[in-house]
C-alpha cells in the first residue's frame, strides 16, 4: 500500500517537474536567441504556460488516420510512456526517499530505458505514414547505436563505486571533490561521453534525426494529436529528465551537498537541471547532422572510446584506486 | 473499402526496394511551395521529380494588362524577398525600350536600395537555410532568429524610405519615387556597421562548428560545366568557380562607379555557396557605404510625378534588361506597341534557372541533404512560378 502511495506521489511529481522543465527549456532557449519566451500566460514570465499547454492538448481532437494500424497506433504512446516513467522507480532522491532502491538499480534503469524504442517504432509503423516510417527506421538505428556507449559510460561510476545500487554509488562519492566527475581523467571523459550519448539517445539536436522537422515534418509522431501527442511529448521529456537525474547521481554526487540533510533532494534536482541545461545548451547551438554521420560517430568514435574507458576503469579499480566500500 | 485501400498502400510500401516519398508543397522546408517527389532507396535519394507551379499567378499576362505606371509595384511580388531588384528589373527594361534617361542621383539611390536588399535577402537565406539543417527546435532556429533580427533593421530602413516593409513600389520609370528622408543616411550607416559586426559573429559561430561543416562541405556539388550548361547564376555559379556577375559583366545603374569584388569559390558545394554569400554581404555593405559617401545632388526622376496610370508611354520596340538580384540574374523582356501597356512581357527568374540544377545534384544524397541543398540554392517561389 505504501508503495502505491509513494508511486502515485512520485508519478505526479515527475509530471509536474517535466511540465516545468519544458518551461525552463523554452525560457533558456529564448534567452539564447534574444527572445523573451512564454510571458503572458501566468504573468509574469509565463508560469502557467505548461498548464495551459496541457489543457490545450487535452481539448484537441484525437485524430486516428483511417489507414493506420489501429491497435499499434493507439497503444504506441502508452508503450512509449511506460518505460519513460518506470526509470524513476529505482532513483533515490535522498537516503531512503525513493520507490525502490534495488541492488541492481542502475541495471534496471538502463534496461528499462532502452525499451522506449518499442513504443517509438510502434508509433512510426502504426501511423502508416512515410515520414513516420522513415523516422522509425532511423530511431531503431540510432537508439540501438547510442544505447551501447550510453551504457558503457554509465558503467564507469558503477565500476568505480563497486555497486549497482544507486544509493551506494552516491555514498561512494562523499568527501571534497569526491564526485566521480572529479575523478582524475576517467571521470571527466566518462561524463562527457555520458552527456553526448544522452543527447543522442534522447534524440535531441544535433542528433534529432527522428524528429527532423525540416525533413520528416515531425517524424514518428507526425500523425499524433491531442492527448496521444501529449503522452509522447511527456514520455520524451520524462526520459530526458530521468537520464539527467541518473547523470547527476552517477557523476555529480546525487543529493550530496552543503547544508542540512533535508536540502538533499533540492541539491539533487539542481544537479539534474544542470545536466538538462547542458543538453539544452548543445541543442540550441548546433545544426542537425546526417544519419550516416550520426552512426559513424557512435560506432567509430564513441563506442570504442567508452569501451576503452571502461577497461581502463577496471584496471584502475583492480589496482586499488576504487571508491567502493 | 478499408481492406481494399489497405492493400494498395501496402503495395506502395512493400514494393521491392524503392519508397516514393512526397516532399511538399505542404512541407516545413519547401521554401514556399516546392514539391519534390523523391524515390528513396533506404535513406538515399535515387531520383527526384521536381514539381513547380503552385504559386503561379499569371504575372506575365498581368504585365500586359497593367500600365507601365501600375506594374512596378506588382513586379515586386515576383521575388518578394528581394522586391527592390524585381522592380528595378522591370523599370530598367521599360527605360531601355523607351530610351529614358535616369538622373545620376536616382541611379545611385537604386544601387543603394538594391544592395541593402541583397543584405536583407541574404539574411533571410542564412536563417532559413540553417533552419533547414538545424531544425525549428535546434541551433538552426537560433541562427534564424539572429538573422531575422538584422533583416528587420534593414526593413525598418526601407519602411522609413518608402512606407512599406516587403513590397515597396520604390522605383518608377525614369527614376525613383522617394528621396532619402532627413537623417536616413546616418541611420543607414549605423545599421550597416552593426550588421557587419554581427556577420563576424555568425561566421565565427558557423565556421567554427564542426557539425555545420560536415553538413555542408562536399554536399550538393554543382560542377563548373553543369552550372554553365544549365544557365544557373548568382551565388550558385560563383560558388562553382565561374566569375560572372551582371553588375560587372554589363554594368547598369552606375555600378561601374563603385569598387567591389566578385567573390568566387571553386568547390561548388553548399559550403562554397555559403562562403560566396557571406562575402557578398560584405561587398554589398561596402557598396552601400560608397553610395552614401558619393551621393550626388539633383533630381530623383527624369519624369514628373505620376498623375494618371496611363501617363507613361513607350515607343514601339523591344528590349531586355537584366539585373544581378540576390539570387542571380533577373531579367525582363519587354515588347512595346506604343500604348501605355506593354504588348508582351517575359520574366527571367533567377530561382527558376537555379532550381533546374536540383534534379541533377540531388540523386545520391541522403534525405537530410535534400533540404540542405535546396536551402543552399535559395529559391523564392514567387520568382520561380511568377
Amino acid at each position: 500500500m505504501t508503495h502505491l502511495i509513494v508511486a502515485f506521489v512520485l508519478l505526479n511529481a515527475i509530471i509536474l517537474v517535466v511540465a516545468y522543465i519544458t518551461l525552463l527549456e523554452r525560457k533558456f532557449a529564448a534567452r539564447m536567441q534574444s527572445r523573451i519566451g512564454p510571458y503572458y500566460v501566468g504573468w509574469p514570465h509565463g508560469w502557467l504556460q505548461p498548464i495551459a499547454d496541457a489543457l490545450k492538448l487535452m481539448l484537441k481532437e484525437d485524430v486516428v488516420p483511417t489507414l493506420s494500424d489501429r491497435w499499434v497506433y493507439n497503444l504506441a504512446p502508452l508503450v512509449f510512456l511506460l518505460p519513460c516513467m518506470l526509470i524513476f522507480a529505482t532513483i533515490p532522491f535522498a537516503p531512503g526517499l525513493g520507490l525502490a532502491d534495488l541492488n541492481i538499480g542502475v541495471l534496471f534503469f538502463l534496461a528499462v530505458s532502452a525499451l522506449e524504442i518499442v513504443g517509438l517504432f510502434m508509433g512510426g509503423w502504426g501511423s502508416n505514414n512515410k515520414y513516420a516510417l522513415l523516422s522509425a527506421m532511423r530511431a531503431v538505428n540510432q537508439i540501438i547505436s547510442y544505447d551501447l556507449p550510453f551504457i558503457f559510460a554509465a558503467l564507469v561510476p558503477v565500476v568505480l563505486a563497486g555497486s549497482m545500487q544507486m544509493s551506494a554509488i552516491v555514498v561512494a562519492q562523499q568527501g571534497l571533490f569526491g564526485w566521480f566527475v572529479f575523478y582524475p581523467g576517467i571521470g571527466q571523459l566518462a561524463f562527457l561521453a555520458y552527456v553526448i550519448a544522452t543527447i543522442a539517445a534522447e534524440n535531441r539536436v544535433p542528433f534529432d534525426i527522428l524528429e527532423a522537422e525540416s525533413e520528416l515534418v515531425a517524424g514518428f509522431r507526425v500523425e499524433y494529436s491531442g492527448m496521444k501527442f501529449a503522452l509522447i511529448q511527456l514520455g520524451e521529456y520524462a526520459h530526458l529528465v530521468g537520464t539527467s537525474f541518473l547523470g547527476a547521481l552517477l557523476f555529480l554526487g546525487g543529493w550530496l551537498g552543503p547544508g542540512p540533510t533535508w536540502l538533499g533532494p533540492l541539491w539533487f534536482l539542481l544537479k539534474a537541471v544542470l545536466v538538462f541545461l547542458l543538453v539544452t545548451w548543445v541543442r540550441w547551438s548546433f545544426v542537425r547532422i546526417r544519419v550516416d554521420q550520426i552512426l559513424a560517430i557512435s560506432w567509430k568514435l564513441l563506442l570504442p572510446a567508452t569501451v576503452i574507458l571502461l577497461l581502463a576503469t577496471g584496471f584502475v579499480v583492480a589496482a586499488g584506486f576504487g571508491r567502493g566500500a | 473499402m478499408d481492406v481494399e485501400a489497405r492493400k494498395i498502400v501496402e503495395v506502395g510500401y512493400g514494393g521491392n526496394e524503392r519508397l516514393l516519398m512526397n516532399m511538399g508543397p505542404q512541407h516545413p522546408s519547401a521554401h514556399g511551395v516546392f514539391r519534390a517527389i523523391l524515390q528513396l532507396e533506404g535513406e538515399t535519394v535515387a531520383a527526384v521529380d521536381a514539381v513547380i507551379g503552385y504559386l503561379h499567378r499569371c504575372h506575365e499576362k498581368l504585365g500586359e494588362t497593367l500600365t507601365y505606371v501600375q506594374y512596378p509595384s506588382i513586379a515586386s511580388k515576383t521575388d518578394y524577398v528581394a522586391a527592390m531588384t524585381s522592380e528595378l528589373t522591370y523599370v530598367a527594361a521599360v527605360e531601355k525600350v523607351g530610351k529614358v534617361e535616369v538622373p545620376k542621383r536616382a541611379q545611385y539611390l537604386r544601387v543603394l536600395v538594391a544592395e541593402l536588399q541583397r543584405v536583407a535577402s541574404h539574411c533571410l537565406w542564412l536563417g532559413t537555410w540553417c533552419l533547414d539543417m538545424g531544425g525549428a527546435l535546434g541551433g538552426g532556429a537560433t541562427v534564424f532568429l539572429y538573422a531575422m533580427r538584422e533583416r528587420e533593421m534593414i526593413l525598418d530602413l526601407f519602411e522609413a524610405l518608402t512606407g512599406a516593409r516587403l513590397l515597396y513600389g520604390f522605383h518608377q520609370v525614369g527614376g525613383v519615387r522617394y528621396d532619402l528622408p532627413a537623417g536616413w543616411a546616418e541611420t543607414c550607416r549605423q545599421t550597416i556597421d552593426f550588421v557587419a559586426k554581427r556577420l563576424d559573429e555568425y561566421q565565427a559561430m558557423l565556421e567554427g562548428n564542426a557539425f555545420f561543416l560536415v553538413r555542408t562541405q562536399g554536399v550538393g556539388v554543382i560542377s563548373r560545366e553543369l552550372a554553365q550548361e544549365l544557365g544557373v547564376s548568382g551565388p550558385l555559379i560563383r560558388g562553382s568557380g565561374v566569375n560572372y556577375d551582371v553588375r560587372r559583366a554589363e554594368p547598369y545603374s552606375s555600378y561601374q562607379d563603385f569598387e567591389f569584388r566578385i567573390p568566387v569559390e571553386a568547390a561548388g558545394d553548399c559550403y562554397a555557396r555559403y562562403r560566396v554569400r557571406m562575402q557578398e554581404f560584405r561587398e554589398s555593405i561596402k557598396i552601400v557605404r560608397q553610395v552614401l559617401d558619393g551621393l550626388p545632388e539633383g533630381p530623383i526622376s527624369s519624369r514628373p510625378g505620376v498623375k494618371s496610370v496611363g501617363q507613361v508611354r513607350v515607343p514601339k520596340g523591344e528590349g531586355y534588361a537584366r539585373v544581378e538580384g540576390a539570387r542571380g540574374e533577373v531579367g525582363c523582356y519587354l515588347i512595346s506597341d506604343g500604348s501605355p501597356k506593354p504588348y508582351r512581357m517575359k520574366w527571367r527568374g533567377a530561382s527558376f534557372s537555379n532550381l533546374a540544377a536540383l534534379p541533377h545534384i540531388l540523386p545520391g544524397h541522403k534525405v537530410a541533404d535534400v533540404v540542405a541543398i535546396m536551402g543552399s540554392v535559395d529559391p523564392v517561389f514567387g520568382e520561380v512560378d511568377r
